[in-house]
């Protein structure tokens, strides 16, 4: 689905991303684990268009999509999510999710005014739509709030929402774990698995919960100092002595065995 | 009768002079609170860019009027407006793609694009003094009263007259027809909700596939608009002068900052707040004091806080205040 070739990010002198090459298998809901600092945003950032990489290749589906701009891989059906929640904070959730329909392209101010009516329908089947969402992940009841009043973890919620209303090809997630409660990261697994299973959605999941990790995730990728360290099963990753060497200290070793 | 003349004083003195700039103010503010709330900078050529597009409306208005073409009771300039606009959008088109683009691309903060704006601002002034001229000029033509003074005083007997310009009325509907559609637009059109969404979180608008360069356009074309409009509302009001459109800059900003920069609504509501500051502030209320106050009694000064001259002192002052105290205006806006 997607290949990342030697690819470099560096700010200054700094290599955040110092040659990785990886490959996330299509239908797979693919792990990539670090530690802090490791480079795995600034990977994500890259594939996803909101940077540009000093060198190096990303190839999608055979197609070369390095340093393409967020909206057109959007339209590839390339999606991410950010390791901090983001959401249009002024919109109610429901707005949030509307804002992002199906083929945006093409409306002009004359078909908005002249069309009134088709395009009034169009927005009731976008808000049919975002209520199905809604539902899907059990928040149904904040339709109505403003996603600034969100908590963090309800607001990682709504992010793998946004998501769910194109068809995506594949979706980065970028700590979804992070700030969420236990209840809300089990709904999250659950809606991550069936989106992967009924939609075929591939997945490149980052995450610092390794039970998490463990139930979800085949393969592993770890990624240490921007390059990747070992991939594997999550068995394997937990037992390979390099990936514990680099999380030292980080309480890896009693998760995994624990 | 002492009471209905001190009302009809303060209309016609402070009122509806400030009702029509306020709803000038409020049509350039919302330029200015838009650039900033989607492009992230102030600009500082808007004013300017309402001279280019007055000037531009004043030589339509002028071909129009030679080949006889009028509209009636109205203002031969509403006709050429659209033109003015049109005009408008290719020059500030043309400005975003040779000046702007280039610092967005870059990334640059957005101080830079400020100071950048700065540059245009002056390019822009030596062409329109280029292409029109310095003079101060009138183009208003049509029906010059609705309500003539003097045809009141007859009316209704009373000693003040009351006179309601075409001009002021045309601006306060012009202006409202405006403002309604710019609403609609933002708050009904999946382009308008594009910008709004790219407004608030830039980084997630472009993960929703909305593509960046279309909302740059947009935006511009409708700061077009309103700046043009905004501009021939107030030459028609009162006069077109280059210089003076330069100065209203400081209004226009004092207006967007007290609504809440990149706030809409705060936008009109800080236009009207700065005209209704200015004309009470620079109005010299003897008469209005005197029919108010019971028996002959007549104030000995002239019960004006400011002379005329120092008015732009009164945008310069509420500025100062806001930013020191409520930094993101009455309406909550992006913190300046
Ligand atoms: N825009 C930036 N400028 C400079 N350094 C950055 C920037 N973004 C990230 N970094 C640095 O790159 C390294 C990798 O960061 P990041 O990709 O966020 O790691 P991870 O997500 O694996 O924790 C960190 O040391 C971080 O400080
Ligand atoms: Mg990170």
């Amino acid at each position: 689905m997607i290949e990342v070739h030697d690819l470099h990010k560096h700010f200054g002198g700094f290599r955040a991303v110092d040659g990785a090459s990886l490959a996330i298998r299509k239908g797979s809901i693919t792990g990539l684990i670090g530690p802090n600092g490791a480079g795995k945003t600034t990977l994500f950032n890259v594939i996803a268009g909101r940077l540009s990489p000093t060198s190096g290749r990303v190839t999608m589906a055979g197609e070369d999509i390095t340093g393409l701009p967020p909206h057109e891989l959007f339209h590839k059906g390339l999606l991410r999510t950010f390791q901090i929640a983001h959401e249009f904070s002024s919109m109610t959730v429901r707005e949030n999710l509307m804002m992002v329909p199906p083929n945006q392209a093409g409306e002009s101010i004359w078909s908005a005014w002249f069309a009134r009516g088709r395009i009034r329908q169009e927005e009731r089947a976008l808000a049919r739509k975002a209520d199905e969402v809604l539902d899907f992940l059990t928040i149904s009841h904040f339709a109505d709030e403003k996603a600034g009043n969100l908590s963090g973890g309800q607001k990682k919620l709504l992010e793998l929402g946004r998501t769910m209303m194109v068809d995506a090809r594949i979706v980065f997630l970028d700590e979804v774990g992070a700030g969420v409660n236990r209840t809300l990261l089990n709904t999250i697994a659950d809606a991550i698995v069936r989106l992967n299973k009924e939609r075929g959605y591939t997945f490149c999941v980052i995450e610092h919960d390794m039970d998490f990790i463990g139930r979800l995730c085949d393969p592993v990728i770890v990624m240490a100092q921007g390059k990747v360290l070992a991939e594997g099963s999550a068995r394997e990753i937990m037992q390979n002595e390099a990936v514990i060497e680099a999380y030292l200290g980080t309480g890896l070793k009693n998760k995994a065995t624990a | 009768m002492d009471l209905l003349n001190g009302l009809v004083a303060f209309l016609n003195f402070v009122f509806i002079p400030a009702v029509a700039y306020g709803s000038q103010l409020a049509l350039g503010a919302l330029g200015v609170t838009l650039i900033y709330g989607i492009l992230r900078f102030s600009n500082f050529a808007h004013g300017d860019t309402m001279a280019f597009g007055t000037a531009m409306t004043i030589l339509v208005t002028w071909a129009l009027q030679s080949a006889g073409i009028s509209f009636g009771p109205l203002p031969t300039a509403l006709i050429a407006l659209p033109l003015g606009i049109a005009a408008t959008a290719l020059l500030v088109l043309g400005t975003d793609r040779a000046v702007y683009r280039f610092y967005r691309d870059a990334k640059a903060a957005p101080v830079i694009l400020v100071v950048a704006s700065m540059g245009v601002m002056f390019v822009m002034n030596g062409l329109v003094r280029f292409i029109i001229g310095v003079e101060e000029i009138q183009f208003t033509d049509g029906e010059r009263f609705i309500i003539n003074a003097r045809a009141f005083k007859e009316w209704s007997g009373l000693e003040e007259g009351l006179a309601l310009r075409t001009t002021q009325l045309l601006t306060v509907v012009v202006a409202a027809i405006a403002v309604a559609l710019l609403f609609w637009f933002l708050n009904r059109t999946r382009t308008g909700k594009s910008m709004r969404a790219f407004s608030d979180n830039e980084d997630l608008a472009l993960l929703s596939g909305i593509n960046p360069d279309r909302v740059v356009a947009v935006t511009w074309i409708i700061v077009a608009a309103l700046a043009t409009t905004a501009g021939v509302l107030y030459g028609l009001d009162k006069s077109f002068k280059a210089f003076t459109y330069y100065q209203l800059l400081l209004p226009i900003f004092a207006a967007a900052v007290v609504g809440g920069l990149g706030n809409p609504l705060g936008a009109i509501a800080g236009g009207f707040v700065i005209a209704f500051s200015e004309v009470m502030v620079t109005y010299a209320w003897k008469q209005v004091v005197a029919y108010a106050a019971p028996g002959d009694w007549m104030p000995s000064g002239l019960l004006q806080l400011m002379s005329t001259e120092y008015k732009f002192a009164v945008s310069f002052a509420i500025l100062i205040i806001v930013l020191l105290f409520k930094p993101t205006g009455l309406f909550k806006g992006q913190s300046v």
